[in-house]
């Protein structure tokens, strides 16, 4: 196995992880934050440089600050020596050890294990641009529709209800 | 190089990682965590196809990412802002004291 692929590999599985097992909630957004970097460096692993940027700026820039704000927000609801599984976790825990079984042994049994190395592709930008403004011009307007009315939806589930009838 | 199947493995791995975590705590802001984690494993594996796949001039797998990277972030926010509204409501961020629908 390749040993940069082995550590990418550990470091990420380590912090997902450790970003659903931990008591304290901010340690577990920072752990979230390792396991989307180590996603990150796979995907430049995988000559996907873009992506792998997209990544740290979208994830580890943005959705982890949110969560982190989240979790500032709903403070009251640390746990403090209460259980920090929900009642019904031996049926979820079942569930996710049979689909984990499920995927791995579906991978191990497919055609994928003999499929070939094939050279490295070379996606420029400028290529991503031009499949952006060509062929998936539709969905990039769907998609930057489906943006703003999410975060105006966001904005406006969050606001503060107000106080009776003015 | 490494081969596809231990991209996917480790994407496998990912997944039920993310689904544990989903299934089996009671804060909601795991939850969410969780789901996270199961949409970049989905992602990692798109990347690792259009990697060694026959024709990865076309992009296809990039631009799948790039779309579902967009609305993640979408999901993330509005799952917040319904995680907060929440709160607000029942001054608590537990997934077991949210039964008042329950029939």
């Amino acid at each position: 196995m390749d040993p940069v692929f082995a550590f990418l590999a550990l470091l990420t599985t380590a912090g997902a992880v450790a970003a659903v097992s931990l008591r304290n909630l901010v340690h577990c957004a920072l752990c979230l934050v390792v396991a989307f970097a180590g996603l990150a460096a796979l995907y430049l692993q995988l000559n996907a440089q873009f992506i792998g940027f997209a990544q740290i700026l979208v994830y580890v820039g943005a959705v982890a600050i949110l969560i982190v704000f989240a979790i500032l927000l709903t403070r009251g609801s640390e746990p403090g020596n209460q259980p920090i599984l929900s009642s019904s976790w031996q049926a979820g825990l079942g569930v996710a050890v049979l689909v984990l079984g499920a995927l791995g042994v579906a991978v191990a049994s497919s055609f994928v294990r003999y499929y070939p190395v094939s050279p490295a592709p070379q996606p420029t930008v400028r290529e991503l641009g031009e499949q952006l403004m060509t062929n998936y011009v539709l969905p990039l307007e769907v998609i930057g529709l489906l943006l703003t009315a999410a975060m105006i939806g966001a904005v406006i589930i969050a606001m503060h209800e107000k106080q009776g009838p003015r | 190089m490494t081969p596809l199947h231990q991209y996917l493995f480790l994407s496998a791995l990912l997944f039920g990682v993310g689904l544990a975590g989903a299934l089996t705590r009671r804060n909601a802001i795991i939850v969410l965590i969780g789901i996270e984690l199961m949409l970049n494993a989905a992602n990692l594996n798109f990347i690792a196809f259009w990697r060694f796949s026959r024709h990865p001039e076309l992009a296809t797998g990039l631009m799948f990412v790039l779309f579902s990277i967009g609305i993640a972030a979408a999901e993330a926010a509005v799952g917040l802002a319904l995680i907060i509204a929440i709160y607000r409501h029942y001054r608590t961020a537990n997934l077991d004291q949210f039964d008042s629908m329950k029939g």
